[in-house]
């Protein structure tokens, strides 16, 4: 382990994210949770963001919550590929040795930390849901399921920093915009060997509106029985539409041949841990319960007020799903267009 | 061409219980199993070989208690060739930094001038998905990380396509190179009699942390810079709001609306 004086390490930096040319959300999210940090420690909050022609987009960062900007620039940089940017965040944490560094828990923030944990001799958090400071120590507090949702842990870093983890996304909404704010954009320049990668991009397939496996799914519309004839299954996807989520079944639902397999949910099907399960016309057996009950949210639509299902929702409406979803859809795209 | 497969046993997921007193996991008594989505990356390994032929060893290495000679064993019958466990108390309580240290400094210790190292996405009792990136880290390899398809291997180069936000990246690397599939990549097979017969009799080293020369600093409990400092079981049955359409169908759903807002999901 290398000798290092870690009472030299301030401040809270966020990994942000730049997709097609654009500032992704996420980088907002990390901003909203980076915010609640620095202001327990009262330390600034920097968001670093690698790209290509994202100089003149990083402005928005600041209202957002950041005090600092680093921006990395530059046409080699237009695609996340590991090697450039954790030389580049390699470097930038050694210069200025943050005590805290997140990022988003996406395919990018995913691959890129486990590899600056290794680089950096520190500590890394997954999937977190919960972060928090423990003042009296100034430490990070990091919360996160584990074990399919059955458990949840939380975890500190005591020694090594940064101390880092990744967030799950969509777990923190962005702060709302404010002008007022003030902060500093900084760009770096980094040439040479620190651009150059062994792995090349070849090409990109993009899938449009393909939901994901139930199992990875953050959003999940599932029905069962109670959906009463598979024509109604485009009611369901409509809904999962709204979401861009993904369908589940019941087994019932799927042995009726209404929709494959592949999404049923439960003990015999997939377990899933979405962010977001509605269950409509289910009624919530063990053995369904078995294999979404660790979803964050989970809504519940039957007619029938003792519906098992019931037992483990968030939110649930004694009603006809053929009155409700219609209505939810149609709320549900309102409410969009006035964002 | 040298591939090595790195697998997990870890516990049946659908019986995890809890000591409510502790807050820890039961294990004794629990069943174990590979990590499901292992599978696909023995899988992959084994369509390799089966595609290139001639020359293709594949190594199977887990670090574990004892018992996790199970898993290696499973992952033998399915048909890699050769097996080995890392076992030895001093890595008891390893985080993900720990094990990923581990497992570097066993496959360069077991198998010199490796190609491929395949691992799957993410182990289901740790869940993190750190261990693959991070063995890449420590042996300076780059990482493809949320593998779907091995396009093309061999003639030191790799093409693949990675499942990501959006659609599939299709890249190209050096070899050697750190894989970790996803359950896109292949349907894994089951084991077949002669693969069976093979893993019972097939001897697996079991290596200590001496054995392979790791740093004893680094290992364990005491080496990882992550501490659990609770588990906690999260609640299964919610106290949720229930209402009812009846007489007000449009004030339900309202409310139903303005709950997602305030959980953030829209
Ligand atoms: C070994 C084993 C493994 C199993 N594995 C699984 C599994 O993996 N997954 C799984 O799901 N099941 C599994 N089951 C089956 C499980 O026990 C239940 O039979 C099944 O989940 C019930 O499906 P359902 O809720 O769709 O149907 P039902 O139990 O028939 O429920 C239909 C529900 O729809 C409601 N409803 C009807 N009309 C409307 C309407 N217009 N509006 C709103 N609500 C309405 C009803 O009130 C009712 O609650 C398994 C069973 C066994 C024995
Ligand atoms: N103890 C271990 N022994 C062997 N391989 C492991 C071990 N832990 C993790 N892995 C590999 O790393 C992947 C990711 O695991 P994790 O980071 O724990 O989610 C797994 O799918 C395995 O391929």
């Amino acid at each position: 382990m290398k000798e290092r004086d870690y009472r030299q390490y301030k401040g809270v930096w966020a990994l942000g994210e730049v997709r097609d040319g654009e500032i992704h959300p996420v980088s907002f999210e990390l901003l909203a949770w980076g915010r609640g940090l620095a202001d327990k420690l009262s330390v600034d909050l920097s968001i670093v963001i690698i790209g290509s022609h994202i100089k003149d987009k990083v402005k928005e960062l600041i209202p957002r919550g950041a005090d600092k900007v680093y921006v990395i620039d530059h046409p080699a940089l237009e695609h996340f590929r590991i090697d450039p940017f954790s030389a580049i965040l390699t470097t930038m944490v050694e210069e200025y040795k943050p005590e805290i560094l997140i990022a988003s828990a996406t395919s990018m923030g995913r691959t890129i930390m486990p590899v600056m944990a290794v680089k950096l001799d520190a500590g890394l958090t997954a999937d977190c849901t919960g972060l928090d400071i423990d003042l009296e120590e100034r430490l990070l507090i990091q919360t996160r399921p584990a074990v399919g949702g059955n458990i949840m842990a939380t975890i500190k870093t005591p020694v090594l920093r940064p101390q880092m983890s990744t967030v799950r996304p969509k777990s923190k909404r962005p702060l709302p915009v404010d002008h007022s704010r003030k902060g500093e954009i900084l760009v770096k320049e980094f040439s040479g060997e620190f651009l150059t990668s062994r792995v090349k991009r070849l090409a990109f397939i993009r899938e449009e509106a393909i939901g994901a496996p139930i199992q990875d799914a953050e959003y999940i519309v599932a029905f069962g029985k109670g959906l009463k004839d598979s024509k109604h299954v485009e009611l369901m996807k409509e809904l999962a539409q709204v979401f861009n989520g993904s369908l589940g079944a019941s087994r019932n639902a799927t042995d009726l041949g209404w929709i494959s397999y592949s999404h049923q949910v439960g003990l015999s099907g997939k377990t899933v841990s979405p962010r977001l399960y509605i269950a409509a016309g289910i009624s919530g057996a063990v053995q369904h319960l078995a294999g979404m009950s660790s979803a964050e949210i989970i809504i519940a639509i039957n007619s029938d007020p003792d519906a098992n299902i019931f037992g483990v929702a968030d939110y649930g409406i004694v009603g006809d799903l053929f009155e409700v979803i219609p209505l939810l859809i149609k709320k549900l795209k309102e409410k969009a267009k006035e964002a | 061409m040298k591939i090595v497969v790195l697998v997990k046993q870890v516990p049946a997921t659908d019986n995890v219980k809890m000591d409510e007193e502790t807050g820890t996991m039961i294990r004794d008594g629990i069943e174990s199993e590979v990590n499901p989505l292992d599978l696909y990356a023995i899988e992959e390994a084994v369509r390799i070989k089966e595609r290139i032929g001639e020359g293709v060893e594949i190594n199977v290495l887990s670090m574990g208690p004892k018992k996790a000679v199970e898993a290696v064993r499973s992952a033998i019958a399915i048909g890699c060739d050769k097996g080995y466990l890392l076992s030895d108390r001093k890595f008891a309580g390893s985080d993900t930094w720990v094990t990923a240290y581990a497992l570097s400094t066993g496959i360069t210790k077991l198998v010199s001038g490796f190609d491929l190292i395949l691992c799957g996405e993410r182990a289901t009792d740790g869940e993190t998905g750190q261990v693959g990136p991070e063995v890449g880290a420590y042996l300076g390899l780059p990482a493809l990380t949320y593998v779907s398809k091995i396009e093309e291997i061999g003639n030191g180069k790799i093409i693949a396509h990675r499942a990501v936000e959006g659609g599939h990246e299709v890249v190209e690397s050096p070899l050697p190179v750190l894989v970790s599939v996803v359950k896109e990549i292949n349907t894994p097979r089951m084991p077949n009699f002669s693969g069976k017969m093979k893993a019972k009799k097939i001897e697996i080293p079991l290596l200590t942390a001496e054995d392979i020369g790791a740093d004893e600093e680094r290992l364990g409990l005491q080496g990882s810079p992550t501490r659990v400092v609770k588990i906690f079981r999260p609640q299964v049955a919610r106290k949720g709001k229930i209402v009812s359409t009846a007489g007000d169908p449009d004030g339900a759903v309202s409310g139903l609306v303005d709950f997602l807002t305030e959980k953030t999901i829209i």
